[in-house]
C-alpha cells in the first residue's frame, strides 16, 4: 500500500531537481552569487555548512544540502517586491539585522529586491516605475512580501500611497494578484498587529483577511529572519510553501517557546522569579509567574536566537509576550501577569473564540502544573508566605 | 499653488510620507509635507495596564525601536514617583547609546548616502587612487586597493546583470551629484561595511534587552537583565561591540562625512535647508540617580532664530499642538492644546480631485506641535547646537574640528548639511563615552547588584517622560485612573519636524526648510530629497497620535 521511505525520498529529490532546473530557466540573469560570497568573506565550505544548517532547520534529510545550496544561488535572482502597509518597519530592520548565520543576510540582501521602499534609491514616480517594471517583466514570477496590516475602515483611506494616492488595500490587491507567492511577515501582516487590537479604530486586518487570499504567514513582532529565509528556500526547492499549521510554517512554529526554554528545568522544579530583580532573577529562574507566555506561544526564539543568536527575551530575564500568536495584545495582556490574571475588558467581543478557548484550556493546565511544581518546591524550603501569595493568584 | 510635483512615496525613510513642491526657476517656492497613514494607538491604549504601555508604544516605531519603550517607562515611573537603581539607569543609557550609534550609521550610509553619492560613478573610479584618498582622509576602515577593486567589480557585475534591484531607477547622472569617483568608491565600500557593522549595535541592545528590533528588557522600576549583568562574559560582549562601533565611527563615518562635506560645502555656507532656525532639545541620558532632570549628558534648551549667543531654558508647559491643517477635529482650531489636555478625533477631509493636498485646508495625519507658539526643529542638529551654545567642551571640540576641516563658520551648521554633520558629531560623542559608562556599570556591580526599584501602582496618577530619540525630542504623557491608563499621549520627533502648518499659518520645520531649496529638474527632485532625508523622517512615529 505505502511506498517505501526510500522511494518517497527519491520522488521528492527528483521533484526538487526538476523544480530547480525549471527555475534556472525562468530566471536566466546571472547575479554572480558565488562572487558575492567570496567578496563577503564567506568560503565555499562555510556556505555548505550553512546549507546543512538550513536543511535541518527546514527538517529536510541531509541529502538535500547540495540542493539547498543550489536553491540559494537561484534565490539571488528571484525578484522580490516588498510592500509596506500599516506597520513600524521593525520587520525590515529585522531583515537588516539578519546574521544567523552570515550568509542568510547575503541571500536576503541580494535576492533581487526590486521594490523595497526603505532601501531603494528612487522616490515618488521613479519608485513607482520600479514597481511597474518589475510587475510587468516578471508577471507571475515575483515573490511579494507584505509587511504591515491593511486599514479597511473609511474605504481604506487611513492609508494612501503613491502619486495617485491609492489606498493600501488597492495597492495590495494589484501587486499580489500576479505574484508567484505572497508571504505575510510580522504580526501586523499575519494577524493585524497592535493597530488591530481592541477596539481597532482603523479596521486594520491581516493580509489574508483583507484580501481574501491564503498567503503563508511568518508572525512575530518582529519575525525571526531565519524563518523568512527558510520559507523562501523551501518555496524555491519545491515550488510550494512549507507545511503549515494555522498558516505558519511548521519548521519554525512547530514548537512552543515553553518546550525549548532554557529555563524549563526551573519551571519543572518550581523555581520562579517572583519579582523583577529578585534572587530568582539573579539565578535565572522560570519567568512564568512574572507573565511569561511561553507555554501558549509557538515560535523558535529559543532555537534560532536573536541578533546573531546572541540573545532572546527569556535569556535577558523578561518573559515571552506571545508576539507570534493571534491578538496577543488583547489575549495575553496584562503582560507582566500569568495568563489567568487577564483583566482587559471588552476583549471577548473581538476575540477569536476558538483560539481563545484553546489558550484558556492550556492556561488552566499550566496554572495547575505551576502550582504543583511550586508546592513541591515549598517542601524544599521556599517560604510559606511566597506560596500563599501564589495560591491567591491562582 | 501652481503645478505641483508630488513625491510619494518618499523612500529610504520609516513610514509613509508625501511631499508636494512647487518649483520655479530651479528653486522650491512652496512645499507641503503630509503623513498618509493613521493607526490610532491612542484609543487602543485606553484601559490597559500602564506597565504594558512601554511594550505597546514601542510598536509605534521599529526603526528607533527602543526609544518609545524608554519614554513610556519614564512616564509611568514619573507618575508613580520612582527612579530605577543606578544599574538600571546605566543599562538604559547603554542600550540607548547603542541604538543611537547604530541608527545614525544606517541613516548616513543606507538611507541618506545615495542622496549625495552617485553609485554609478564607481565604474570610473581608480582603486589605487581611492586607496590614496582613503589614507589621506583617515578613512581607513577596511580600506585598500584590493578591497576597492572588489567593490568596483561587484558594482560592475550588478550593472551588467541588468537586475539593479533597489538601485534601479535612481537619479544617477544627476548634475547635483558632485562627489568624485574615488570618494564614491570609498563611501560605497563603507556602505557595505556599514551593513555589517550596524549589527553590533543591535547585538548590544539584544544582550541587555533580549532582542532587537523591539527590545524586551525594561520594566517599570528597572531592567530585567540582572543575570547577564552578573556574567562577566556578557559584559565583555557589550564592551567589545562598543569598541567595534567606535572604530567604524572613527575610521569611516566621521572621515567620510567630512570628505562629502568638503564637496558640498556650499550647502552649509549658503544655509540650504536652514528653515526657521529654531532648535529645541529636551536633553537626555541621565548622569545621576535623582528624580529631576538636571544632570543630563545631552543638555536641554531652546535656540531661537539661529542666535547661538543665548540658550533659553526649556519649559514643558509651553508645548501645544495644532490641528488646523491636520485631519483631526478640535472645538476651537484657532489655537493649540497642551498634550495633557489633548484631543484626537479623526476628521479626514480627503484630497483635491487631482489627488494633491488641499493646502488651504487639512492635508496631513501629522499634528502641528509648537513651542511657545513657534515651530521648532528637533534632532541631532538641535542637540549639538544646544550643547555647543551651552559651552559643552566635548561637543565644542568636535564641532570646531569639523568646521576647521571644512574651513567654514559656525553658521554653516544651519541647514541640510549641518543636520547630517551634527548626526555624525553626536555619534562620535556617544561612541567616545559609551565605554566609560560600561566601566561605571562594572564598578557599581562590584558592590551593588540591584536592578529593580519596588513600587505599588497608585490608583490615580499622572506623569510624563521626556527623552531624546535619535531623531529628536520625544515626549510621552500618561494619566492613570483606577490602576489603568485613562489617557496616553506622545509628541514624537517627526511630529515636530514634519508638521503641517499651524493655526497661525506658520509652516512646519521641514516645509520651511524646503523653501528656496534648489531643484534643477522637477522630474528628478534629488535636492529636495536631500533636505527631507536630512531630518531622518520617521512617519509611523509621527502619526501614532496617542490621545484620549
Amino acid at each position: 500500500m505505502y511506498k517505501k521511505i526510500s522511494d518517497q525520498l527519491r520522488d521528492l529529490l527528483s521533484k526538487c531537481d526538476s523544480r530547480l532546473d525549471e527555475l534556472e530557466e525562468t530566471y536566466p540573469e546571472k547575479r554572480g552569487f558565488r562572487e558575492w560570497l567570496e567578496f563577503s568573506g564567506i568560503s565555499r565550505r562555510s556556505f555548505l555548512k550553512w546549507s546543512a544548517i538550513m536543511s535541518s532547520t527546514l527538517m529536510l534529510p541531509p541529502v538535500f544540502e547540495k540542493r539547498v545550496a543550489r536553491a540559494a544561488e537561484i534565490a539571488s535572482r528571484i525578484p522580490v517586491i516588498w510592500l509596506h502597509f500599516a506597520e513600524c518597519t521593525g520587520c525590515t530592520e529585522s531583515l537588516l539585522r539578519s546574521n544567523n548565520p552570515g550568509v542568510a543576510e547575503i541571500i536576503l540582501q541580494y535576492l533581487s529586491l526590486d521594490y523595497h521602499d526603505t532601501v531603494m534609491a528612487p522616490s515618488g514616480e521613479a519608485a513607482e516605475k520600479s514597481l511597474k517594471d518589475t510587475m510587468a517583466k516578471y508577471k507571475g514570477k515575483y515573490i511579494c512580501i507584505c509587511e504591515g496590516s491593511i486599514p479597511t475602515k473609511m474605504d481604506g483611506k487611513y492609508l494612501r500611497v503613491g502619486t495617485n494616492a491609492v489606498t493600501g488595500l488597492e495597492k495590495a490587491k494589484e501587486v499580489t494578484k500576479d505574484a508567484a507567492a505572497v508571504i505575510s511577515i510580522g504580526h501586523c501582516a499575519s494577524y493585524g498587529g497592535p493597530q488591530a487590537s481592541y477596539p481597532n479604530p482603523t479596521g486594520s486586518k491581516s493580509i489574508n483577511e483583507a484580501l481574501g487570499i491564503n498567503s503563508v504567514i511568518i508572525p512575530g513582532c518582529p519575525y525571526n529572519s531565519a524563518s523568512l529565509v527558510g520559507t523562501i528556500l523551501y518555496f524555491i526547492l519545491f515550488g510550494k510553501i512549507p507545511t503549515t499549521k494555522s498558516g505558519r510554517p511548521v519548521f519554525a512554529y512547530g514548537k512552543r517557546i515553553h518546550d525549548t526554554c532554557p529555563r524549563r528545568a526551573h519551571f519543572d522544579a518550581g523555581e520562579f522569579v517572583r519579582e523583577w530583580g529578585d534572587e530568582g532573577a539573579k539565578k535565572g529562574f522560570c519567568l512564568y509567574m512574572v507573565g511569561c507566555k511561553g507555554p501558549m506561544t509557538y515560535n523558535n526564539c529559543n532555537i534560532q536566537g536573536w541578533n546573531d543568536d546572541i540573545a532572546s527575551p527569556i535569556k535577558a530575564g523578561h518573559g515571552c509576550i506571545g508576539c507570534s500568536e493571534p491578538a496577543f495584545w488583547d489575549k495575553m495582556a496584562p503582560l507582566e501577569k500569568p495568563i489567568q490574571a487577564r483583566i482587559l475588558p471588552g476583549v471577548e467581543s473581538t476575540a477569536d473564540h476558538v483560539g481563545w478557548a484553546l489558550i484558556g484550556i492550556s492556561a488552566v493546565g499550566m496554572g495547575v502544573h505551576a502550582f504543583y511544581s511550586h508546592f513541591k518546591a515549598k517542601n524544599k524550603g521556599v517560604t510559606k508566605e511566597c506560596c500563599e501569595e501564589h495560591q491567591k493568584e491562582e | 499653488m501652481a503645478k505641483r510635483t508630488v513625491i510619494d512615496p518618499i523612500t529610504r525613510i520609516e513610514g509613509h510620507l508625501r511631499v508636494e513642491v512647487e518649483v520655479e526657476g530651479g528653486k522650491v517656492k512652496e512645499a507641503l509635507s503630509s503623513g498618509t497613514l493613521f493607526r490610532g494607538f491612542e484609543i487602543i491604549l485606553k484601559g490597559r495596564d500602564p506597565r504594558d504601555a512601554g511594550l505597546f508604544t514601542q510598536r509605534i516605531c521599529g526603526v528607533c525601536t527602543h526609544v518609545h519603550y524608554d519614554a513610556s517607562i519614564h512616564a509611568v515611573e514619573n507618575a508613580i514617583k520612582i527612579v530605577p537603581p543606578k544599574n538600571g539607569r546605566l543599562v538604559r543609557n547603554l542600550i540607548k547609546a547603542a541604538q543611537y550609534i547604530q541608527d545614525h550609521i544606517i541613516h548616513f550610509y543606507i538611507l541618506h548616502g545615495l542622496d549625495w553619492v552617485d553609485i554609478t560613478k564607481v565604474l570610473q573610479a581608480d582603486p589605487k587612487k581611492a586607496e590614496e584618498l582613503a589614507y589621506s582622509a583617515g578613512s581607513t576602515y577596511n580600506a585598500g586597493r584590493a578591497r576597492f577593486a572588489e567593490v568596483k567589480k561587484k558594482v560592475e557585475n550588478l550593472v551588467k546583470s541588468g537586475q539593479l534591484g533597489p538601485f534601479a531607477n535612481g537619479y544617477w547622472g544627476h548634475s547635483a551629484y558632485k562627489v568624485p569617483p574615488e570618494a564614491v568608491l570609498l563611501i560605497v565600500s563603507h556602505y557595505l561595511d556599514a551593513l555589517e557593522v550596524q549589527r553590533y549595535g543591535g547585538q548590544i541592545m539584544a544582550i541587555l534587552g533580549g532582542k532587537e528590533p523591539h527590545t524586551q528588557g525594561l520594566v517599570v522600576g528597572g531592567v530585567t537583565c540582572v543575570k547577564d549583568l552578573l556574567d562577566p562574559k556578557r559584559i565583555g560582549d557589550v564592551l567589545f561591540r562598543f569598541r567595534k562601533l567606535k572604530e567604524f565611527v572613527d575610521t569611516a563615518y566621521l572621515p567620510d562625512l567630512l570628505l562629502a562635506g568638503q564637496v558640498y560645502k556650499d550647502y552649509g555656507v549658503q544655509n540650504v535647508g536652514a528653515g526657521h532656525k529654531n532648535y529645541l532639545s529636551y536633553g537626555d541620558f541621565r548622569l545621576s540617580d535623582d528624580a529631576d532632570r538636571s544632570n543630563l549628558f545631552f543638555p536641554s534648551g531652546v535656540i531661537l532664530n539661529g542666535d547661538l549667543s543665548k540658550v533659553h531654558k526649556f519649559d514643558p508647559e509651553k508645548i501645544t499642538e495644532h490641528v488646523k491643517h491636520s485631519w483631526y477635529k478640535y472645538a476651537d482650531e484657532s489655537k493649540g492644546l497642551h498634550p495633557k489636555d489633548g484631543v484626537t478625533e479623526p476628521n479626514y477631509t480627503g484630497l483635491n480631485a487631482d489627488n494633491t493636498c488641499k493646502e488651504n485646508e487639512k492635508y496631513s495625519w501629522v499634528k502641528a506641535p509648537r513651542y511657545d507658539n513657534k515651530p521648532m526643529e528637533v534632532g541631532p542638529l538641535s542637540r549639538v547646537l544646544v550643547a555647543y551654545a551651552s559651552g559643552n567642551k566635548e561637543v565644542k571640540a568636535l564641532v570646531d574640528y569639523a568646521l576647521k576641516t571644512l574651513n567654514a563658520p559656525a553658521s554653516a551648521l544651519f541647514g541640510t548639511l549641518g543636520r547630517t554633520a551634527a548626526r555624525c558629531i553626536e555619534t562620535k560623542w556617544l561612541a567616545d563615552t559609551a565605554e566609560k559608562w560600561v566601566g561605571e556599570l562594572v564598578e557599581n556591580l562590584k558592590s551593588n547588584d540591584e536592578t529593580f526599584t519596588k513600587y505599588s501602582m497608585p490608583k490615580e496618577a499622572m506623569g510624563y517622560g521626556l527623552i531624546e530619540a535619535p531623531r529628536g525630542a520625544l515626549g510621552h504623557w500618561v494619566s492613570i485612573e483606577n490602576y489603568k491608563i485613562k489617557n496616553y499621549q506622545c509628541i514624537v520627533p517627526s511630529t515636530w519636524n514634519f508638521s503641517p502648518k499651524d493655526a497661525l499659518g506658520q509652516r512646519g520645520a521641514c516645509e520651511q526648510s524646503l523653501i528656496g531649496n534648489p531643484c534643477v529638474n522637477k522630474d528628478q527632485p534629488l535636492e529636495v530629497l536631500r533636505t527631507v532625508h536630512s531630518f531622518d523622517p520617521c512617519l509611523a512615529c509621527a502619526i501614532h497620535i496617542v490621545r484620549r
